[in-house]
């Protein structure tokens, strides 16, 4: 019966296997087997298509470049009447990969989640409109996605994984010879390398913005001064909706300033702090206000504002601090401060209106939560102080009821022993 | 006019005879130089007393529940008069109670008290011990802090390595397989209502013993006294106004630290949070999670944890057996035990030590 059972599943499993085996469609290939053998950018290729995102998906080298990988024969393989079409122009490269990729319905068989308005969005970037007017070296497909190792972006192998993205745009971007006949600046790439954004990239937080973030990937363009604003408040929401009630948005549209990068820079967005408020030597204010104008007299407000609460937050803490050294409970203060740190981070980005009024409705409420975080640590201290006291008088009364236990059992143990004798060393 | 205390002492008698009293003021205590270690027991019971109404006193407050639990504690430490003092001398009491529960423990065990016929009394006091380390580990969860939080989450998976049942223990202990309000409910159960009935019962035996077989003289002050009686002094009024002291001595100690040293309350514990690094168990069970960290992943043909757990259980178990197992205390089978035992506490402090260093 055992064996009966046995062989029954054994022959199951057989005929599973076989059925999968029918299935499978043998991929050939014989591209990749005669171009290994070669050096240079003929076997390059060769090597590097086996892990391509294409290769991996189960199409070969005929898929863009024509011809037939099953031939053997060269001759035959790469037969032109066959089809064969050879290294693609770099003018019809675009098209070339949007045969698949602009085809909704074919792609949904690879990857429904993946957009396929890239080729139209390439042909309103800059390098999409170049390549029109017949400039071939503007960046294509190829270029950003590397042609034989293209990798999905959530790869961190991949040429447009966002960390990979600065270096992929900067190979050209920043390379002065090649961008030498467009008359643009090589800087954005070290600039961006200064800036808080790359510092937030390169600390593991993959959302922060690349080029592409800001400039769009296939239609990449720059941001016009007009619309400088929408970009950056993509993330930054509520900046650029305080900054639209603020007295520098008209002016500024009229006379074609761009919002933002005025004062924060565009590729180096450094660290904000208050000191590029108020009229010290950091000021941005001074840039175009006078000390003693309307403006800067508004700058030096705000900046006493925000410097005065944050000065107040940081004593708080330094109360608290020493509380919870000394071992106080004081978790209810310390959400007080915390409560009080976000009226700043509020207050900071209040800033954006460049209203007095609006940064100091959050640096009061702010300074208020501040000192009650602050009266809590010294009440703190001071019940630490109490205790200390406190514990003195205690351990005075114990040391008087030790010292009178101690005098008992002496005055005790002189007694001559009644009744039953007391045996005595 | 007699005096009140001659009046006490007459009403007393007219009722209960003067049995009790001539008893009490009769039993003699014996006094050498090992006199000292017979105050770590009552020093034991003060602080476990001192746990029982700062216990009841804390109760007021607290609140079971994971939404709650935390915020209680704290307001009792910053709200409650006197709620710091309470809770202070009850976190540092539970400590203190350990380590003078284990003094008392080794130095009966290093003087050999466990002799016939006092095997009893050296049981219930394993029993007593072994009960105040799981009001130690149940009552840490309870203020639902980070670290008793991950702390108690590491602990009780190594119920899971006990064979057989370990499954079913870690269920059971954490109410469901993960640590949750169910676990705190539980271990406040455990804390509150379960431990302190077994406990009563075990002290109150425990307490029996000790009165009805009186101390233990050591062999050693034995063979000095060879014919001779063992000098001593009077239970009552002596040796139990000494205690007092002790008590009185214990009391401003533990008020010291509870001023100076307030325990700290830490952080809420998050659930869903990952594990902190450097997350340790309280200080007497050290030793057992270094020792379990040292155990390779496998040993013979069972897991690291589980055979570290079968040692730990069998040592502790020939530990209240030992009794029956040295039957010649000044034999070589005794000197063995007492070697045995000596390493024993050698170990527990070194691995401690390393533990709480690292």
């Amino acid at each position: 019966m055992f064996l009966r059972c046995l062989s029954t599943l054994v022959l199951l499993l057989l005929g599973a296997l076989g059925a999968a085996a029918k299935d499978a469609k043998p991929v050939v290939n014989h591209c990749l087997e005669c171009h290994a053998a070669f050096d240079g950018k003929l076997g390059d290729p060769a090597r590097q298509f086996p892990d391509d995102i294409h290769a991996t998906r189960g199409l070969t080298c005929a898929d863009c470049h024509g011809g037939n990988p099953s031939q053997e024969d060269a001759e035959k393989a790469m037969d032109r009447k066959q089809g064969f079409r050879g290294v693609p122009k770099r003018s019809e490269i675009p098209q070339l990969c949007a045969r698949c990729h602009s085809d909704g319905a074919f792609m949904r068989a690879y990857n429904p989640s993946l957009r396929t308005d890239q080729l139209t969005q390439y042909g309103t970037s800059v390098h999409g409109k170049r390549l029109r007017a017949g400039d071939t070296r503007v960046a294509v497909c190829s270029d950003c996605h590397s042609p034989h190792s293209i990798r999905p972006a959530s790869s961190p192998l991949s040429t447009v994984h966002a960390p990979q993205i600065p270096m992929t745009c900067g190979r050209c971007h920043a390379d002065p010879m090649r961008m030498k006949p467009y008359g643009i600046p090589t800087n954005q790439l070290d600039d961006y390398r200064g800036s808080v954004h790359y510092q937030t990239l390169t600390g593991g937080d993959l959302s922060a913005p690349t080029c592409a973030t800001c400039h769009g990937n296939h239609g990449a363009a720059p941001p016009g001064v007009a619309s400088i604003e929408r970009v950056c408040g993509t993330c930054h929401v509520f900046q650029e909706q305080l900054f639209d009630q603020s007295p520098h948005k008209a002016p500024w549209q009229a006379a074609k300033i761009a919002a933002c990068l005025t004062c924060h820079g565009n590729h180096r967005v450094e660290h904000t702090g208050d000191a590029l408020l108020g009229t010290g030597g950091e000021s941005l204010c001074l840039r175009c206000h006078a000390k003693d104008d309307a403006g800067g007299k508004t700058a030096q407000r705000i900046y006493a504002d925000l410097t005065g609460l944050d000065s107040n937050l940081g004593d708080a803490a330094a109360v608290l601090d020493r509380a919870e050294r000394a071992g106080m409970e004081v978790g209810e203060a310390r959400l007080t401060l915390s409560n009080g740190r976000e009226k700043l981070i509020k207050a900071r980005v209040d800033v954006h209106t460049m209203i007095p009024a609006r940064v100091e409705q959050n640096t009061e409420e702010g300074r208020k939560l501040a000192l009650q975080a602050q009266q809590a640590g010294q009440q703190a201290l001071a019940e630490y102080a109490y205790r200390r006291k406190g514990l003195a008088l205690s351990l005075i009364a114990i040391a008087f009821v030790v010292g009178t236990l101690w005098l008992l059992i002496r005055s005790i143990e002189r007694r001559p022993p009644a009744g039953e004798e007391v045996t005595r060393p | 006019m007699p005096r009140l205390s001659q009046q006490l002492r007459e009403w007393f008698q007219a009722r209960f005879g003067t049995g009790t009293l001539d008893w009490l003021t009769h039993k003699q205590v014996p006094r050498h130089h090992h006199t000292v270690w017979y105050y770590l027991g009552g020093m034991t019971l003060f602080l476990f007393i001192v746990q029982v109404v700062t216990g009841i006193l804390l109760l007021l407050y607290y609140r079971p529940s994971p939404g709650e639990a935390f915020e209680s504690v704290q307001f009792i430490m910053t709200k409650v008069q006197f709620g710091w003092l309470v809770r202070g001398i009850h976190a540092w009491s539970a400590n203190l109670l350990i380590f003078t529960a284990m003094l008392h423990m080794f130095s009966t065990f290093l003087l050999k008290a466990y002799r016939k016929p006092r095997e009893l009394t050296w049981m219930t006091g394993c029993v007593l011990f072994f009960l105040f380390l799981g009001f130690g580990f149940s009552g840490y969860l309870l203020p639902w802090n980070t670290l008793a939080f991950f702390a108690t989450k590491v602990g009780t998976q190594m119920m899971a390595a006990v064979p057989v049942i370990g499954n079913w223990l870690l269920t059971f202990f954490r109410g469901g397989e993960d640590v949750t309000g169910a676990t705190l409910t539980r271990f406040f159960g455990f804390h509150v209502a379960i431990f302190p009935a077994l406990t009563t019962a075990v002290v109150g035996a425990h307490l029996f013993l000790v009165q009805f077989f009186g101390m233990s003289v050591p062999p050693s002050i034995e063979r000095t006294y060879s014919n001779k009686p063992v000098p001593s002094y009077s239970f009552l009024p002596s040796f139990m106004l000494r205690d007092l002291i002790g008590w009185y001595l214990a009391l401003g100690v533990l008020a010291a630290l509870a001023a100076l040293f307030p325990w700290e309350l830490g952080v809420k514990a998050d659930p869903f949070a990952p594990t902190p690094a450097g997350i340790r168990p309280e200080w007497y069970f050290l030793f057992l999670f270094q020792t379990l960290k040292l155990i390779p992943g496998r040993v013979l043909w069972i897991e690291g944890e589980q055979f570290g757990v079968l040692v730990f259980g069998l040592a502790a178990t020939l530990w209240v057996l030992i009794p029956f197992l040295d039957r010649n205390p000044t034999g070589r089978v005794g000197k063995l035990i007492t070697g045995i035992g000596a390493f024993a506490i050698v170990y527990i402090l070194a691995m401690s030590l390393w533990a709480w260093r690292s």
